[in-house]
Parts: structure tokens; sequence; C-alpha cells
């Protein structure tokens, strides 16, 4: 590894104009990287991670961006107020970028093949022929399957993580000296964030180029990093080599992080889980089902896709169990069927003695008030133009036996208290509140119908590290206190380790192992469970030790 | 794909069927013919004689009975006042109208996606403002005096340009104008809406990232995007345009199938109206298939 300094950026400070004042999103942030290293920028949304980059590459847009201070400089030469001819010889070339969500920050209306070929032709390195047999190449070396057919491809036609592979194959197309990744993983399932980890770490070793990612999982930091720097509020709190960063956090704000790392040291983490021993079963769910029956072509017959195969499990009183799989793998349709928004296609649910499915009318509405649902994006689910109070008294209004009128505004002032709010935030809307707590009214909204069964879809999934573990003790409080049952759904193993009594992994619409949560964590007995557990992120220092 | 024309197509016949009903029922609300091809003193007699002879004699139902059975054999029926085919009369008329439409909403089109495309690049800009401000007043001026003021200027007053007819190609300025103004101011506040959108979507900026020249990241990436609904509202507007427009084309004298309609339906010549009202219908549905083929050819998302 070399120590050449390839960029040096010192002292960025920008703002973003708003309606009335200034707010500062990057404050006197300086870091450097040479060649051949990888440099992780670790903050959580808002820290000015993602602004500090695209300041790099001129991708900020002023107005109503404002850069106030500060300087790039790349290579010998200072990148801020460069002319619009000499930054087009950079960005591409020499700096590459990639982006969280591949599908939009790909141009749905052309071929792969054709964004790629356009970075040889807009540098002038190749075009015509060479261009596309350059980009061929390239897309076999990021592990495209058969790159001659699918270099004809739209990005819709490509899952998730090939995505991210093709924004990679056009960010490397002209060996940059740095390429800068921008939460690459975030969007993507664990098994598959591990391969494109590899490919990253490759890359870098075949080329030597500087690699700076940002992302706000301190496992993939630690996975890839071999310096960082850890923001906040716009600010650099703390920098330093990789491992001594994480075994010896200084700033209290590292620190706070690196606790709320749900699997940081099984021992230490706080155990979330029920010390109740389950009652009766509340939930039996027998042979569920749900196909779908896909159209038919001109040339093919008619299929169907199985999205839940046959699957039985129960839920007992007091009880979470965690619903584990990845994307597609069916655990959201199993939600939405118990709670009625989707109908089965064979199967029963037994609720308190009775099947869901047959329920209807007066019977219908008496279960739904005892089933509720969390989502995985509270702002998606709530309507932005009711207030708070009408959000939560919502199901008062629906189910008039709940509670008299007089007591409504009285009984949000405790629900609010009761999910860690103010009483006053009852007349605030949800834009004014942030991610995490939203999604705290979200859960005062479905404890507002006194359900026994609440069932929290990815309900964590989009908060920030440290957020998610207040909602989880949040919501392990409630249950030890309202007496709850939860079904947990996520993609995310390790979330669920301290706070779910038995886990479920599905693949494919399938139960491919269920146990008690210690046992499966122990000893996994199916190679999908063993595969998702060994696909989390290990620490670079401890990988190259091996 | 052909099960799909196949089934737009059924669609269609369905709705052309009714609309033919309806307008042979309304057109005979309008009053007897006779009155108006005979002389005032004829006799009750020949009267007779001429509602035999074009079959106005019979009740209303077995005549339109009678019309289906020759709508089966491609018999759209005879011109009142031509004493010819009907559907000729109208086929006669409807490529002027073809012509002027295509000419019209190509012409605005075109422009309306470059000034839209500039105005959105720089929004706020001098030349920004001022596309607003001339693509606010195209789209609400009435077309019908802008046609008359500009009779008074450019043929009575100044004497450049002929004030109606057709023949020379002086005789397409004033009208293609008029036809191109209220296309023209839409598709620009169209245009300038999706480009603002486009431009600022995350692949405009991988386009940036890749060092893209601007214009390349401007009429390359961000239009391709933005042209959906700009097909969607050129094809609304190339509908009317092809259905006649009435107003001008009476004003410039200009013998399309917009006059042709409403000279008829003032005629009483029931025959002609039918016939060019099954012309355009037609007309439309073909454009309609067309746009839905376009959106397919634009976003490879699309299937049919």
């Amino acid at each position: 590894m070399s120590n050449a300094t390839i960029l040096k950026v010192e002292g960025l400070t920008v703002d973003f104009l708003s309606d009335d004042q200034p707010v500062r999103a990057v404050d006197d942030v300086s870091f450097h990287v040479s060649r051949g290293e990888t440099l992780v920028i670790l903050g959580e949304s808002g820290s000015g991670k993602s602004v500090s980059t695209s300041t790099v590459m001129d991708l900020v847009d002023c107005p109503p961006g404002d850069i106030v201070a500060g300087s790039c400089l790349f290579d010998g030469v200072e990148l801020s107020g460069l002319g619009a001819e000499a930054r087009r010889s950079i960005n591409g070339r020499r700096i590459a970028m990639i982006f969280q969500d591949p599908l939009a920050y790909l141009n749905p209306v052309y071929t792969v093949g054709r964004q790629i070929e356009e970075v040889y032709e807009s540098h002038g390195a190749e075009s015509g022929k060479g261009a596309r047999a350059k980009t061929i190449e390239l897309l076999r070396r990021v592990g495209i399957p058969e790159p001659q057919n699918r270099v004809d491809f739209y990005p819709h036609q490509f899952s998730g993580g090939q995505r991210q592979r093709v924004m990679i194959a056009m960010a490397i197309a002209l060996k940059p000296d740095i390429l800068i990744a921008d939460e690459p993983t975030t969007a993507l399932d664990v098994s598959v964030q591990a391969q494109i980890l590899d490919l990253l770490r490759d890359l870098q070793r075949e080329t030597g180029m500087a690699l700076i990612m940002i992302t706000h999982d301190l496992e993939v930091a630690a996975s890839m990093a071999d310096r960082i720097i850890v923001m906040n509020g716009g600010k650099v709190v703390e920098t330093g080599i990789a491992r001594e960063v994480f075994s010896n956090p200084q700033h209290p704000y590292t620190r706070r992080l690196i606790a709320a790392l749900p699997h940081g040291n099984a021992a230490e983490a706080p155990n979330r889980r029920s010390t109740a021993i389950a009652g009766e079963t509340l939930l039996k769910v027998e042979h569920l089902t749900k196909h779908y029956e896909l159209a038919s072509g001109a040339f093919s017959s008619k299929r169907t896709f199985k999205a839940v195969d046959d699957i039985s499990f129960e839920v007992r009183r007091g009880e979470t169990l965690g619903i584990v799989g990845e994307s597609g793998s069916g655990k959201s349709s199993v939600a939405r069927m118990l709670l009625g928004l989707n109908a089965p296609s064979a199967g029963k649910a037994v609720f308190a003695g009775e099947n869901i499915f047959d329920m209807n009318g007066k019977r219908l509405m008496a279960f739904r008030r005892k089933v509720q649902m969390v989502f995985q994006d509270p702002y998606g689910s709530m309507n932005p133009r009711m207030r708070v109070y009408s959000i939560i008294s919502e199901p008062w209004v629906i189910h008039r036996d709940i509670l008299p009128k007089d007591r409504w505004k009285a009984r949000v002032a405790e629900l609010l208290e009761l999910v860690g709010l103010l009483p006053e935030h009852a007349e605030r809307y949800p834009h004014q509140f942030s991610g995490g707590q939203r999604q705290r009214i979200a859960i005062a909204r479905a404890l507002a119908s006194e359900p026994e069964l609440i069932v929290c879809d990815e309900a964590v999934s989009a908060l920030d590290v440290s957020i998610q573990a207040q909602v989880i003790d949040l919501l392990a409080d409630l249950r030890t206190r309202l007496g709850l049952s939860y079904i947990f759904i996520t993609h995310d193993l390790p979330i669920v380790r301290h706070f779910a009594d038995r886990i479920m992994v599905m693949k494919d619409g399938r139960i491919v192992e269920e146990g008690q949560t210690a046992a499966l964590f122990g000893a996994p007995r199916h190679d999908y469970t063993q595969s998702l557990l060994q696909a989390v992120p290990q620490p670079k220092w401890l990988t190259q030790a091996q | 794909m052909i099960s799909y024309l196949g089934r737009r197509a059924s669609h269609s016949i369905l709705s052309v069927i009714g609309l033919l009903t309806l307008v042979f029922f309304l057109t005979r609300l309008t009053g007897d013919p006779s009155a108006l091809y005979l002389p005032l003193d004829s006799t009750a007699e020949a009267r007779a004689a001429f509602a035999r002879l074009n079959g106005l004699d019979q009740p209303i139902h077995w005549q339109f009975l009678g019309y289906l059975r020759d709508l089966l054999q491609l018999d759209f029926g005879e011109s009142l006042r031509q004493n010819r085919s009907a559907m000729q009369v109208a086929l006669e008329a409807f490529p002027e109208t073809l012509k002027l439409a295509v000419v019209a909403i190509t012409l605005s089109t075109a422009l309306a996606i470059l000034v839209g495309s500039l105005a959105a690049a720089r929004p706020g800009s001098i030349f920004d403002r001022i596309a607003s401000l001339v693509s606010l007043v195209g789209a609400s001026a009435p077309d019908f005096w802008v046609a008359i003021v500009g009779i008074l200027i450019f043929a009575v007053g100044l004497g450049l340009l002929p004030t109606s007819g057709t023949g020379s190609w002086a005789h397409w300025i004033m009208p293609t104008f008029v036809l191109m103004l209220r296309p023209f101011g839409l598709l620009v506040q169209v245009v300038r809406g999706t480009m603002l959108s486009a431009l600022a979507s995350p692949y405009i900026k991988t386009a940036r990232a890749k060092g893209l020249p601007r214009q390349k990241i401007i009429f390359g990436h961000a239009l391709r995007n933005s042209l959906l609904p700009v097909v969607t509202v050129a094809g609304d507007l190339a509908t009317s345009l092809v259905n006649g427009a009435v107003v001008v084309e009476s004003i410039f004298g200009w013998p399309g199938i917009g006059k042709l309609m409403i000279d008829s339906i003032i005629q009483r010549d029931f025959a002609v109206v039918q016939s060019t009202i099954l012309v355009t219908a037609t007309a439309i549905f073909i454009l309609n298939i067309a746009i839905d083929l376009l959106y397919a050819v634009l976003d490879p998302r699309i299937r049919y």
C-alpha cells in the first residue's frame, strides 16, 4: 500500500439555503485518502456524510447548496471552482461514484450496455465496437452472467444486486484513481451485500484505487475500512485507524453508536426477550398458502407463483415470534394475509378460537381491533394532513365502544407518554417529527385500539442504528407492561437476536428453520440460516489476520 | 401485442357504433331536409316524393335499421347536397384537415420541446421567464380572435397574406400559426415541468458523475425520460385537430372535415354528417393506438 495522498479535503463547509436561514450541512470537514486505501465515512442520516463527498464531484446543486469555505486538492489540482471542461475530464475518468439505489441511479430508458459505453465515448477512450467489447468484458468482470446477451438488457430487467454490479462496472470503466461508494449495499439483502463488498475489495486490489465508502452501517464500515471518520451533525467527531476507533472509541457519539450495535458482543448486549413464560396459544396458522397466477404470454402456458407455500406456525400470548427472510421470501405476504389485507389461497388462521379467514362484518371489525400493524415507512402510512391527535384517535372513531369521546384527549396524551413522546406533540403533523419519532407515533396508534397482537413489518429497518435500539427497547417494554404479543418481520437476523423468543426463517415462501432464538443462533441447522449468519460482515482486521 | 390490438379494436368498434347511433338520432332532431332543399312554394306531393326518394317517409326506427344494414354493405348513403356518395365527400375533405393537423402539431411539439427544455435547464433565467409568459399567452388566447385579428392585419391591412382558401404556400401560414398557438403554449408548460423533475432525478446525478457534456445530459438523458407525458398531451391535442378545427377552418375557408361537418349539419345533409363522424372516429382510434405503441418505444418498461 503506497502512502501517496491522492485526495485532500480541508475545512470544507457547506450551507443549504432554506426559506428563512441557511442550514449548515457540513461544518469544517477535513479528510484525506491515499491510493489503495479505504476510507470509511460513518454517520447516521443527516450527518452530512453524503454532502461532503458530493462536493468533491461537484454534484451539489448551487443553489440551494453553498460552499462557504474549504479546499479539495486532488492529485495536485484544486477542485473547487474548476471550469466545466476541466471538471468533465475528472468526473467519470479519475473520480467515479456509485450510489445507494441503483434502480433510480440508472437511466430507465437506455440499455445498461449503452450507459456503460457512454463513459468510454464521452471521454474519448473508445467508441463503437471497441466500446461495446470493453463493456461486455467489464460486465463479465463484475459478475454479470452471459454478459454478451445481458449487455442489451434494460436496468429493470436485472436484480438489485446485479444493478449495483452494473453501476460498479460503469464507475470502474476508465480505472479511476478514486471510487466513492455512497451506501452501496444499504438497499440490498445481506447475502448480496457480502458479494458486492467482496467485489469492491477485489477491484481495489486489482486496480490500486482509493475507495471512499459512505455508510451508516457499523459492520459494513468495520469490514471495509483502513481508516474511518465518524460524522455527526455535519462535523467530524472522530477519526483514526479503523481497528482503534472500534476497539477504543473516544467520542461519546461513537461510543453510543458502537454500544447500539445489535450484535456487537452477545454477552454485553441487553437481553430484550420476554421474561414471562409464554401463555396459551393466541394465533394458530395452519397450511397457509398464497399463489399468484402469472399472466400467460402467447407462447407460455399459465404459471403460478407460490409467494407463501403451505406454512404453519403459532404465536403464544406474551411471546415474540421473529419471521426472518430476504426480499421475496414471502414474509410480508404472511403479514398481509393475517391482517386481512390479502386473501389466502388456502389454509386457516385461528385467532382466539375462530378462523379469521371465515370472519366478516362485525366479527372482522372486532378481530381487526385486536391485531394491529406497524409498517416500515411510518411517513408513508400516516396521512400527512392529519394531526397526531387525529391519527391516534382514529381507531376510536371506527370502534365506538373503546372509549367515550370526552376521554380521548387524556388518552392520546397518555399514549404519547407511553411511547416516549410529549402530550403537546398531539397538535403537530407527521412531517414535523424525525423517523424514529414517527415510528413511535405509529406504535401509539397501534396501541390505541388496545390490541393483543402487533405485527411489525420491517418496523425498524428504515431507522438509524441508535434509533433502532431505542424503538426495540420501547417494544420490549410495552410487551412487559401491556402483555402484548408480537410478530416481528425483518430481513436482518441480528436485530431479532435479543428481542424475539422464537425465530422462523423463511425462504421462497417456505419455513426452512424454526426454533428458540438462542438455539437457532447457537447451532443453526439449515444451510440457509448458516449462510445468513455468515453473511454478516466481519471486521477487516480479523479477516486479514486469518 | 396482437391480442392487445384486437382487444383495443373490438372496444373501439363498440364505441363507434354507439356514437353513430347517437349522431343518427340527434341530426334528425334538427328538422326536415325537404324544407331546405325544395322551393318554398313546392306542393305537398313534391315534398312527399322527395321524402320517399330519400327514405325520409319511413318511421325513424326503420330508417335506422336501414342505415345499419347499408353500413354492413359499406354503403354510407348519398349526399343530399352534392348527389354523390357521402363517404366520398368526407374522404375528399379529410386529407386537407390531416395535412394542416400534422404540420401544426409537429411544428408546435418540436418547438415546445426545444423551448421547454432550455427553460428547464436554467429555471428562473430571463429565457425561462419569457418562455413561460409566451406559452401562457399562447395557451389562453382565443383562436378565433387571433385568426380574425391576423386577417385584419396581414391580409386586409398589409396585404401580405391571402384572407382565406387554399393554393399557394402563403395560404398555409395563418391557419398553421393559429392552430399551433394553443398546443405550443400547453406543451411548453408540460415539457418544462417534466424536464425539471427529470433533471432533479438520481440518474442525472449519475450522468454528471460520469462526466457527460451538459447538452448530452439535458437532451440525451433528461429529455428521453420526459417525453412520455409530452406524448400524452400532444396526442390529446392532435386528436382535437384531427377532429377538424371547426372554427379555424371556417374562418380561413379551409376545405377540411371540420368545415364540411358544420356545413352539413346546417344543411341537414344527414348522410354526410354521419360519414364525417365515422371518418374522424376511425382516425382518432388509429391515432390512439399509435400513441400507445409510441409509449412502448419510448419506455422499455411498458410492454403490451
